[in-house]
């Protein structure tokens, strides 16, 4: 099992699958070639170590006959040829029954010029596993000394993966980018006065080398024990400042909302506001994959375009959404290069790196700035209690009591709720405290005006 | 029912291929070793916005190995499941163990027999594509023709098959063929209001004749129904209140308020609120709670567990007592007990953990009129949708995707989507009545550890006494 694959083999692999294409049909082949080890510490053990290689491919076809054009698709976790020959047959086969659809067709290279990111490091396929088996036990161990509250860590992980794709399609698509990814991830369960809370903490790079231990342990103590005791508060009415981790997780909410894929079938919210304003003036929102911080960072999209900024909203009017070749034609204008797939779909379109325009204030002057609300740490149940058609928006959170303008007593088992329409519109402060965060966002401190709160 | 089918299975790991490939894993030491070897083949079609959009198909195919040496385990999985495939795997398995112990025979294979519950009639793969197909047109129109506010209408097919083998030291050699089925539409309504959406789905373990059992046309017409209905709804009242629960889906409030908090690995990790509580009244005494992997055609249905036990029927909770957890082979084995037959993996790809298969409360004896009319003021939840738990606090959300208002013991207006939140041992000691109408509800896949397997779960009517409604309403 090879940790590692040149990408040349890949698109080796995607033009032999091309060059067998006929003269009545556009192919499309994407080729995945991911490592990945993961390893769990436990009671000061490795309770597992996980060593995998898997690969696969996903091949495109729209037949043209007359002019129709119909699309059909087909995957396999395999890049064994004989199978990527019937794959190739089965895709073709599956094209006879869609709909025939004028805009259907693949992309060709446009004029923007590929970023180079750097988002492979060698040093990672050099790394042993016995290094890897003693980050894990000593974020364990950071986890269980650093604060006699904490009665256990449920999960110590140490992940990484190296991985490597290629797109190679008739219509003169030829890309294949790698890139190496690594993370460190605790839960922590903390007990005092027999309330139990938890509480998670991360670290996220390219190599073993930018992991840093302490942060994430620190994080694992400090949001389990800075719950313990929590309380379930009164319905309500007020301000919410959340946390930057529930804020990239709700900026992804409102990205979905502008995603060409929802707006050309009538399931955006946003569908016909285009150029109209959406949220407060404070809202920037930009979607960067070439932004070599961002962890989803890349050099291509689903289709093989280079990545290029967007912006999606300016000053809280709204710009543009994030299209693919074929939301793009729909809506009579040009990719964003925002295709995301993996080798087992074809491309739907998202945003791939989102963030908001930082503001000035840092999460302790926000406190200060909004005197009384709550600060919500984390929230649950986004799948669930959030409708991106309607709008409507009700996630379980917690978090803590701002009183006199500082973070007080803590809170659980209280909802919040608004709908997306009035949160982009009640933003009264974006803070200063942008950090990527292993998603597609960034998160940075929000303060929100006049959110429910349910509770007692 | 069915014999499995050992020609099939074979095929995919030869009982000799086995035994060589776990010889070689514990070689240089290691106290337990496994060989899951998959074949998995799936179909789905998409219509959405008039038109069929697309018709996918995928296989994968490959092979987990896992070597278990005291507490550690080590695993490697493979797509080349020729023997010098497998025995690459099985070293990698091994090495990550870094085994020290003695070292463990490998007991001699034994096939086993155990049929699946379920027995497709018309297996998917035999069926044309068009077939397949020329029904989601139909669901479309059925959808549009129920009202002019009908916007969209989106719908998928999907079916697959799932044949495995799994193999281990000490002797079991099984394999199972799971075929699935199912269905989904998704309607949208626009009003004056804004948009709203309504969702039905089926899906079961079983083949193309799922489409005999169900009137796909009349889902879809109930999908636009909840869509229409939902333009009149207002925003769900906050604070906390009397909900009732309606048949079916409400199994999904079980899962997440105690279902994952009796799996034995947070248990056995401290990390669920029914640790330490077997023998104890954990609920209500009307509560019992039943974990069934042998309930035929249903969505979580199997022959065997993926390490190979057999599906069963445990019951966790009996009259309000906690009887039980659910175990894996390794939980189980570190209790020295056998496992309940609840060890299941995403795929080949993933190690294997415990999970709940179809997860049921039994019937009361209520009739489900009197719980409402017997409720002055409250909010009835009649489809819910998914939902997550924190075992270790036990508190919990669930998605309310159709509700009402419930005033002066009658169904009012509807009311917009939400989550409702509780904590798990609170809820389960507040349920005051329990229907008699039994029902199993929608389809649904359990994410757990970033693994999703198919999971069904089923209840009566049931009134909780305090549950946090998450509207916005005063």
């Amino acid at each position: 099992m090879s940790a590692s694959v040149s990408t040349e083999e890949l698109l080796e692999i995607g033009d032999r699958i091309i060059g067998w294409a006929g003269d009545d049909e556009e192919v499309e082949i994407v080729v995945a070639h991911e490592h990945e080890t993961e390893v769990r510490a436990y009671d000061g053990e490795v309770e597992y170590f996980a060593s995998a290689t898997s690969r696969g491919a996903g091949i495109r076809v729209i037949k043209l006959a007359g002019g129709e054009r119909r699309q059909g698709f087909a995957y396999a976790g395999s890049l064994d040829e004989n199978i990527l020959a019937e794959t190739l047959d089965d895709a073709r086969d599956n094209a006879k029954f869609a709909t025939s659809d004028e805009h259907l067709g693949l992309i060709a290279p446009d004029d923007v010029t590929y970023p180079s990111l750097d988002l492979f490091k060698d040093s990672l396929a050099e790394v042993s596993p016995e290094e890897k088996i003693e980050l894990a036990l000593r974020l364990e161990r950071s986890v269980c000394e650093g604060d006699q509250r904490i009665i256990g860590v449920e999960s110590a992980d140490y992940a990484d993966s190296i991985s490597a794709s290629a797109i190679v399609s008739t219509s003169g698509i030829r890309v294949a980018e790698c890139d190496t990814s690594c993370h460190l991830a605790a839960f922590s369960i903390a007990n005092a006065d027999d309330d139990t809370q938890t509480g998670f903490g991360f670290s996220v790079g390219r190599e073993p080398s930018e992991l840093d231990v302490d942060i994430a342990a620190q994080d694992a103590i400090h949001r389990a024990t800075r719950l313990l005791g929590a309380k379930k508060p009164h319905s309500q009415r007020m301000a919410v400042l959340l946390d930057p981790w529930v804020s990239a997780q709700l900026l992804g909410v409102v990205g979905g909302t502008l995603s060409g894929d929802a707006v050309i079938r009538g399931r955006s919210l946003f569908a016909d506001r285009l150029g109209e304003q959406i949220a407060t003036e404070l809202i920037t929102l930009i979607d960067d994959p070439t932004n070599p911080e961002a962890f989803t960072a890349g050099e291509a999209d689903g289709e093989g375009l280079a990545t290029r900024q967007n912006v999606l909203v300016e000053s809280g009017y709204l710009k543009s959404f994030t299209h693919n070749s074929y939301t793009a034609r729909r809506c009579a204008t040009s990719s964003t290069a925002s295709a995301v797939r993996g080798f087992s779909s074809t491309p739907g379109t998202a945003c791939l790196a989102l963030s908001l325009l930082p503001g000035s204030l840092s999460q302790e002057e926000l406190c200060q700035k909004v005197g009384e609300g709550v600060l919500v740490q984390s929230l649950f149940g986004l799948h669930s209690g959030v409708n991106p058609v309607s709008g409507d928006f009700s996630c379980g959170a917690e978090g803590l009591v701002i009183r006199d303008g500082a973070t007080a007593e803590p809170l659980k088992e209280f909802t919040i709720a608004s709908t997306i329409q009035k949160l982009l519109l009640n933003i009264a402060d974006v803070g200063n405290d942008l950090t990527w965060l292993p998603m597609r966002a960034a998160g940075m401190s929000l303060l929100i005006e006049d959110v429910t709160i349910s509770g007692d | 029912m069915t014999k499995t089918d050992f020609g099939l299975h074979s095929q995919l790991l030869s009982r000799d291929t086995a035994e060589r490939v776990l010889a070689a894993a514990l070689q240089r030491g290691g106290d337990f070793a496994e060989i899951f070897a998959e074949d998995r083949r799936s179909c789905a079609a998409t219509y959405d916005d008039s038109k069929i959009e697309e018709l996918t198909s995928g296989r994968s195919r490959g092979a987990g190995i896992r070597v278990i040496s005291g507490d550690a385990t080590g695993f490697a999985h493979t797509a080349d499941l020729s023997e010098s495939g497998l025995l690459t795997a099985a070293i990698t398995a091994a090495d990550a163990t870094r085994g020290t112990s003695s070292g463990t025979k490998v007991a001699a294979l034994s096939p086993q027999n155990i049929a699946n519950p379920s027995t497709p009639l018309i297996l998917p793969e035999t069926v044309e594509k068009a077939r397949k197909v020329e029904m989601l047109a139909r669901v479309d129109a059925a959808a549009r023709s129920v009202d002019n506010h009908i916007s969209q209408v989106a719908c998928r097919y999907g079916d697959n098959r799932r044949t495995f083998v799994v193999a281990n030291s000490r002797g079991i050699y099984g394999g199972d063929d799971q075929v699935k089925s199912s269905f989904s539409v998704t309607c949208v309504a626009v009003g004056d209001g804004g948009m709203q959406t309504g969702r039905e789905s089926i899906g079961h373990t079983v083949g193309f004749e799922i489409f005999e059992r169900y009137d796909v046309e009349e889902l879809a017409r109930q999908a636009a129904r909840r869509a229409v209905t939902k333009l009149k709804a207002r925003p769900a009242p906050s604070g906390t209140m009397p909900v009732v629960i309606g048949k079916g889906g409400g199994g999904v409030l079980f899962h997440e308020a105690c279902g994952h908090g009796l799996e034995a690995d947070h248990i056995a990790k401290n990390a669920s609120v029914f640790t330490g509580r077997i023998g104890e009244l954990v609920a209500s005494p009307l509560v019992t709670l039943i974990d069934d992997g042998t309930m035929p055609d249903e969505w979580g249905c199997y022959a065997i567990d993926d390490e190979g036990n057999p599906a069963r029927h445990n019951v966790l909770i009996q009259d309000g007592v906690l009887v039980d957890y659910m175990w894996d082979h390794l939980r189980a084995e570190q209790q020295g007990r056998d496992s309940s037959g609840n060890g299941r993996r995403q795929s080949y790809q993933h190690l294997p953990m415990v999970r709940m298969t179809n997860t049921y409360i039994a019937n009361g004896d209520a009739n489900p009129n009197d719980i409402i009319a017997d409720t002055p003021e409250g909010v009835y939840v009649a489809q819910l949708g998914g939902g997550q738990v924190n075992p270790a606090t036990g508190d919990f959300v669930f998605g309310m995707t159709e509700a009402y208002i419930i005033r002066n013991g009658e169904l009012a207006e509807p009311l917009r989507e939400g989550n409702l939140i509780g904590n798990g041992p609170e809820v389960l000691q507040n349920i005051d009545a329990l229907g008699n109408d039994f029902a199993m509800g929608s389809p649904g896949t359990c994410g757990k550890d970033g693994q999703g397997v198919p999971v069904g779960d089923g209840t009566p009517t049931l009134r909780v006494t305090a549950l946090t409604v998450g509207g916005t309403a005063n």
